[in-house]
């Protein structure tokens, strides 16, 4: 452990940031890009004079630049919105009450976002059938279980490409037939995956895609919503008709165009950065699944290739990430004394874990200022970490309680 | 403005808890909390002229239930018992300049735990031969360790 004078971490000891899945530092290049529309792009991409067709010009070409990244048919299935939540909320909403005609049955699984889960939650408290699909311990999706719930009723399911808090990948492919087979639309909220596994809407057979402009290491305030061309959606914002009607709002000039520039990097350099990404993870998880009582959660293989979940027996997550935060190292736990609810990840509990399993939980994503050196210092920050509290723990295997 | 986070004092408490462990053959023991809910905490006194003399905790659980149980160590060793009976969650808080709302609730159990604790003592003050449940387990724990 460093040394403590105080409690608080040495300002001196390098900062090693692992928690890219709740928040990444913009890049670089896509600042340089943007920035100069914080400044200048004042124009409005509504309005026909000079300044306003500028910005036009600049909203269309980050629109294709995110087709470009999903393999979307024109740069008009994009809509933009102000973050991944708002884009799921247009997507659920939007299609269920779009399509009350077709029926009124909804379906997600239950390792869904919150931003997925509640606009379903909301839908059923008026009148419609929600549909929850079960996990396996792995965290990928029941298929069988879905086959079984869809029905030519069910207007939107909604699946998670891969899982933000345990970086299962789900079969999205297999997916889509069923959902086609039996219900009507499928959307995918790719929030935690696009930019680290090659999405592909054609050949995947999705119908609505969610897609956040910070998670690509664009500016925060930008998500985007696909839209395969032919489906018809309600707007939940209501204004002046932006976006083609379905979302109103004078679309965030900088954030957007920065989202473009983050995608077109994403495209270009995601094969490589993969890689790099995945040697460094599989190392973490090597090492530190050889502590006693430390247990990889989530898919060893259908896994993102930057992301390594543990829970550990004895200690809580919050103690956990405070500590590892005196190694100047930033982490995330689903552990319920982390959450505004108190309650422990509903992820966590979907895979079947205990309560008091499920607060022991840490998260680790690595991301483009991680590299391999670091890895040592991480692996002996966690260890460290789990024995102090674990000293302190009245816990253990032969068991106070 | 709301407090953002945990205190200095908090953290320092977290890094650095005073009197972890455990005593053997305690004048008094309690636990609170249960692991299911995030939060689980043992206390041990021991006890002289109804003063306690010693005071060792364990906790599981978060940032505030650790720093929590160390400061409450520190604030009721070397008190009367009837004293230390009278320590509450929001002394034990405030000492610790002030816990974030949400945590005043669930994991400020130390001053709960150091009730128990003297509880127990004074159980088994009327009733010496008896010795607690709780008594028991602590034995079969601190010989295991």
């Amino acid at each position: 452990m460093p040394q403590q004078q105080c409690g608080f971490r040495d300002a001196k000891v390098k900062k090693i940031y692992l928690d890219h899945v709740s928040s990444k530092p913009i890049h670089p290049r896509v600042l340089e890009f943007a920035k100069g529309y914080l400044k200048h792009g004042y124009g409005n991409p509504s309005s026909l004079y000079s300044v306003g067709l500028e910005a036009k010009r600049i909203l269309e070409d980050a629109r294709i630049k995110l087709a470009e990244l999903i393999n979307g048919e024109n740069e008009n299935s994009i809509i933009f919105t102000a973050s991944a939540t708002e884009a799921n909320n247009l997507a659920i909403r939007g299609t269920a009450l779009r399509n009350v005609s077709k029926g009124r049955e909804v379906a997600a699984s239950t390792i869904e976002h919150i931003s997925v889960l509640n606009p379903m939650k909301e839908l059923q408290k008026n009148g419609f059938t929600l549909n929850l699909i079960p996990v396996d311990s792995m965290g990928v999706v029941d298929l069988a279980k879905l086959d079984e719930v869809l029905t030519k009723n069910t207007t939107v399911t909604s699946i998670m490409y891969a899982n933000n808090e345990i970086g299962t990948i789900e079969p999205i492919r297999e997916i889509s037939t069923t959902v086609h087979d039996k219900g009507l639309y499928l959307h995918v909220d790719a929030t935690a995956a696009a930019g680290y596994i090659p999405i592909d809407v054609k050949a995947d057979g999705i119908d609505l895609l969610t897609l956040s402009s910070n998670d690509l290491y664009g500016p925060q305030g930008a998500g985007a919503l696909y839209v395969k061309p032919g489906i018809k959606l309600q707007p939940i914002l209501l204004g002046g008709g932006q976006e083609r009607g379905l979302r109103s709002g004078t679309e965030n000039l900088f954030a957007v165009a920065g989202m473009g520039e983050a995608a077109r990097m994403a495209k270009d350099e995601m094969a490589q950065e993969a890689r790099r990404l995945k040697g460094m993870r599989d190392k973490l998880i090597e090492e530190i699944v050889t502590i006693e009582g430390a247990y990889l959660t989530g898919d060893p293989t259908q896994r993102l290739p930057h992301h390594a979940s543990f829970r550990f027996e004895h200690i809580e997550g919050e103690s956990i990430l405070l500590n590892m935060d005196m190694y100047n190292i930033q982490v995330s736990t689903g552990s319920a004394c982390s959450s505004k609810t108190l309650e422990p990840s509903h992820v966590l509990l979907a895979i079947g874990l205990k309560h008091e399993e499920a607060h022991g939980s840490m998260v680790l994503t690595l991301g483009r200022s991680n590299n391999m050196e670091e890895i040592p210092t991480i692996v002996k920050a966690v260890k460290e970490t789990v024995e102090r509290l674990r000293k302190l723990s009245p816990l253990s295997n032969k068991g106070v309680m | 403005m709301a407090q953002i986070g945990y205190s200095k004092k908090v953290m320092e408490h977290f890094m650095n808890p005073r009197n972890v462990g455990t005593i053997k053959d305690p004048d008094g023991y309690g636990k609170v909390g249960n692991p299911v809910c995030g939060d689980l905490m043992e206390m041990f006194i021991k006890v002289k002229d109804d003063v306690i003399t010693d005071m060792k905790f364990k906790t599981f659980g978060c940032g505030s239930a650790i720093a929590t149980s160390s400061m409450v160590t520190e604030l009721a060793k070397g008190m009367h018992v009837d004293e230390a009976m009278k320590i509450t969650r929001n002394d034990v808080a405030s000492e610790l300049d002030g816990l974030p709302p949400q945590k005043m609730h669930c994991s400020n159990l130390a001053a709960d735990a150091l009730h128990e604790a003297i509880k127990d003592y004074k159980g088994k003050k009327k009733s010496p031969e008896r010795g607690s449940k709780q008594q028991k387990e602590d034995t079969r724990k601190d010989s295991k360790q």
